[in-house]
Order: structure tokens, then sequence, then C-alpha cells
């Protein structure tokens, strides 16, 4: 790539930093320059972004219909999987697993549930009525 | 408390990190690509049955934590590497680190790292960042792939050492210890052993999915795609392949034109032109990758939806798979006088 082809279109870094490239300069020697971003992975970006919120708008429904456990609808917003909301809450996978399922979420103790609520860092209430903007997080 | 301490801004955050340590220990020669050639960092893998946030587990470059570990082995300097169970422990040691004027490398997770734009904040705990001071309860963040320095309350940072799940980073710091003086045929020898182990991950890795043979295994999914998961879900697929490849941190083309960049610069040390003609072959790789992304992005906007636009973009790669075995044949056959 030569120095002058390297795109600088908007992106989700502004305001934030510039990405560093390495291209040719005139000579054919490398050189870097500060991108401000490329257009087609910034569209990788924003595809990728667009089918997380489709997915977890998807999950809230089926949570508030009660067809499944809150905290997947919290797991997916908070982009996790099962294995990493293990690790941050202590349980292990099975039990996450097992508190996935909205009859066994019903059951779930006090202390349990702080320990999820915390982790979403939300409260209780709010663990169990999923009632937030989850696009101003 | 601030130790002097020069931020050179990279591509990639553990070149970054190598650069900037080895920098400050003496190595004043050191530079991006010759960490990143030196310690073996090109690569490509496609790990089957693993899927990353939904996607595709696909990786331009060497595991985590290789390249500053091989290219501070092959300049012989020594590091220092610590994990912890507790984390008073870990701010303490750290603590220690800067009171003795010794810049530290810190792995950690990027989802709670604040300075980040929250687009590019996933679960990934193998992001390299330098503490370099600390100022009543805020530390002072050398991060490679910042413009400049940032800062990190006490709590921010002890929470991004301690992120949990895949290749958690358990609060590790590492250093390298300073040299007094650098010899050049060192470097010599370190670039030669850096290109010699990358022609082996390359081309010799056993299996089809690692090493260019793993570029023609993608490939050959990306022809069954479409059927297999219609476009959209196919979109989404490439989508990931592009972002491991170009998103930052690769320096454009899955980190092929900083390898060009290596060549370039190996031959500084090493005086034999096939590096760099060698070097050519990898900007026209690097090209190549550019061109299937824009293929590819053609397919995820929904702007082309054909067989024939999946074809195109599984050729692009055969293609590339092709050009890179011939580059690295070449690199192996080059003859070191010395």
């Amino acid at each position: 790539m030569k120095k002058n082809n390297i795109p600088q279109d908007k992106s989700a870094l502004e305001n934030y930093t510039k990405d560093i490239c390495y291209a040719l300069d005139e000579k054919g020697n490398y050189t870097t320059v500060a991108s401000s971003g490329w257009e087609v992975k910034s569209t990788a970006l924003d595809v990728t972004w667009d089918e997380i919120k489709e997915r977890i708008s998807t999950i809230k429904n089926k949570a508030i219909a009660g067809e499944v456990s809150p905290i997947l609808f919290f797991m997916e917003l908070k982009l996790m999987d099962i294995k990493t909301l293990a690790a941050y809450t202590g349980f292990w996978s099975w039990q996450v697993k097992k508190h996935l399922k909205p009859t066994n979420f019903k059951k779930l103790s006090e202390k349990k549930l702080q320990k999820y609520a915390s982790v979403f860092e939300v409260s209780v209430e709010t663990l169990k009525t999923m009632e937030l903007d989850e696009n101003k997080l | 408390m601030k130790i002097n301490f020069n931020h050179i801004q990279t591509a990639h955050c553990e070149n970054g990190v190598t650069v900037n340590l080895l920098q400050h220990a003496g190595v004043s020669q050191i530079t991006e690509p010759l960490a990143f050639g030196i310690g073996s960092g090109l690569f490509y893998i496609h790990i089957p049955f693993l899927k990353v946030n939904n996607g595709p587990a696909i990786s331009f470059r060497t595991m985590p934590g290789l390249i500053f570990k091989r290219t501070c082995k092959a300049l012989q300097i020594p590091v220092v590497r610590q994990k912890f169970r507790s984390k008073e422990e870990a701010q303490k040691v750290l603590d220690n680190c800067l009171k003795n004027g010794q810049p530290t490398g810190c792995q950690v997770g990027v989802y709670y790292l604040t300075y980040f734009p929250k687009e590019y904040r996933f679960h990934f705990n193998a992001h390299n960042i330098i503490v370099f001071g600390k100022e009543e309860d805020n530390y002072l963040i050398s991060d490679p792939v910042m413009e400049d320095f940032t800062t990190l309350s006490s709590y921010e940072l002890e929470r991004v050492r301690f992120a949990k799940g895949m290749l958690a980073p358990k609060g590790q710091l590492y250093y390298p210890k300073a040299t007094k003086s650098f010899d050049e045929k060192l470097l010599q020898s370190a670039i030669q052993s850096g290109i010699k182990r990358n022609v082996r991950d390359m081309l010799h890795i056993p299996g089809n999915v690692a090493g260019v043979s793993g570029i023609n295994y993608t490939a050959n999914k990306i022809r069954k795609l479409r059927d297999k998961l219609g476009v959209k879900q196919a979109g989404l697929y490439l989508a990931q392949l592009v972002r491991m490849q170009e998103e930052i941190g690769t320096g454009g083309g899955g980190f092929r034109f900083i390898y060009a960049a290596f060549l370039q610069q190996a031959h500084q040390f090493v005086a034999n032109d096939n590096l760099l003609k060698i070097s050519e072959q990898f900007t026209q790789s690097g090209d190549l990758w550019r061109s299937a992304a824009v293929q590819a992005s053609g397919i995820y906007k929904g702007r082309i939806t054909a067989q024939s636009d999946f074809n195109e973009m599984a050729n692009y790669l055969d293609e590339i798979a092709l050009l890179e075995k011939d580059a690295f044949k070449n690199l192996s056959k080059m003859k070191w006088n010395n």
C-alpha cells in the first residue's frame, strides 16, 4: 500500500486515537501513517454491533415473556458468554447454565441475585424487571 | 512519582510495549517492525469449532505474549514476569517497580478499559499497556495504540488487570532488565532466528488450519458459507474476518505490511538483497488482503450477494496463500553469510 492511499475515513476512533498504518513512501521505503479509519472496517464493526443489538432485543422480549431468564439478557447485554459470566460471578459454569432457565431463576436466593446484579452493575430490582434503556449503556 | 519515559505510538499493543520497554532498557535500535519480526509475529490460524463473539476464531498473529518473550530472549535480555492471586499484592509489587524507576508492562482486559471507545470494548483479555508513574490515586499509562499518555485510577487499573474469562491476565506484570551495552551482532542473529521460526510457523505446522494452509482452509469455508448460513450470517462471518485482519493494531493487511517493513529494516543489519525482494512480496500480499476485505465488505453491506461473489472472495484467499507460500519458501532458501 502506498502512503497516499491510506484511507482517512470517519470511524469510532474519532476523538480517541488514530490507527497506525504501515505504507510505502515515494522512494519505496516503509513508513507509518496515522489513519482516522477505513470505511470497510468501520462497516464491519457497525454490522457486528447491529447484530448484537438485534440479538439483545430479541432476548429481552423473550425474557419479558418468561421464556428465558433475565440473566441471559444481561449476559448478552454485557457481551459475556457462560464461561466469562461464571468467572466474574464465581459460580461454576453448570450453575450459570442452570440459572439461565426461567424456572430456576425464580428460585434464586437474594444472595445469588445480588452477585449477578453487582456483576451486571444494576440493582436486584432491575435484574428482575429489566427496566433499563440498554441503548444508553 | 513519574518515571522519565518516552511514549511511542505503534500499530499493535504488544509490539508497542516491547519497543517502549526495550528502548527504556537501552536497546535504542529496536523498532516495531524489528520486534514483530524477531518475535516471529506473522501468523495465520483458523481454529475450527471455536467461536469468538459468535464468529469464526481467526488470528493473523502469533499467540499473545510470545512476541515480547521471544524478542527479549533473542536479544539475551532477562525478563521479570509475575502473576498474582491477590489484588493487594499485585498493586504493591507494581508500586514497588515504579518506586524503583521501572516502567512496567501489564496485561489487561479491554472490556472495562475506560479510555477506549465503547465500540471496541469486548471481553478481550490480552491487551498490553505500560504503567510508568502514579500521581495520587491515578496511574500514568502509556497505551501503545493511543496517541498520547493516559491515566487510570487505581480501581480502574485493578479492574482491568483482574479481568476474567479467556486469557485472564491475573494481574500479570512484566519488564526487561536493563542492559549495559547492546551488541549489534546480536540483532543480526535475532533477525535470522526470527525469520527461520516464522518460516516454520507458516509452512511446517502439521494439519490444515495453521500457517499458509489455514488460509486455504478459510477459503474453502467461505465457498460453502452462503448455503450453510444464509447471506446475512455469512456476511457477519466475513465481517469478523475483516475485523481480525484490519482492526486497530494490525498496521493494515493483517500485519503483512508490518512484516514487509521488518524485512526492509532487517536489510540494514543483514546485507542480503533478497530481503528487499521478499519484502515486496509481503507488500503485495497485504494489498491482496485489503482487496479481499473490500470484496467482503460488499457482501456484509448486502450490495453483492451471489454465490459467485463468495467464490471471488475465496479466490483472493487462495491467491494470497500461494503468494505467501512462495515468499516464505524464498525466506527459507536465503543464505546467511555468518
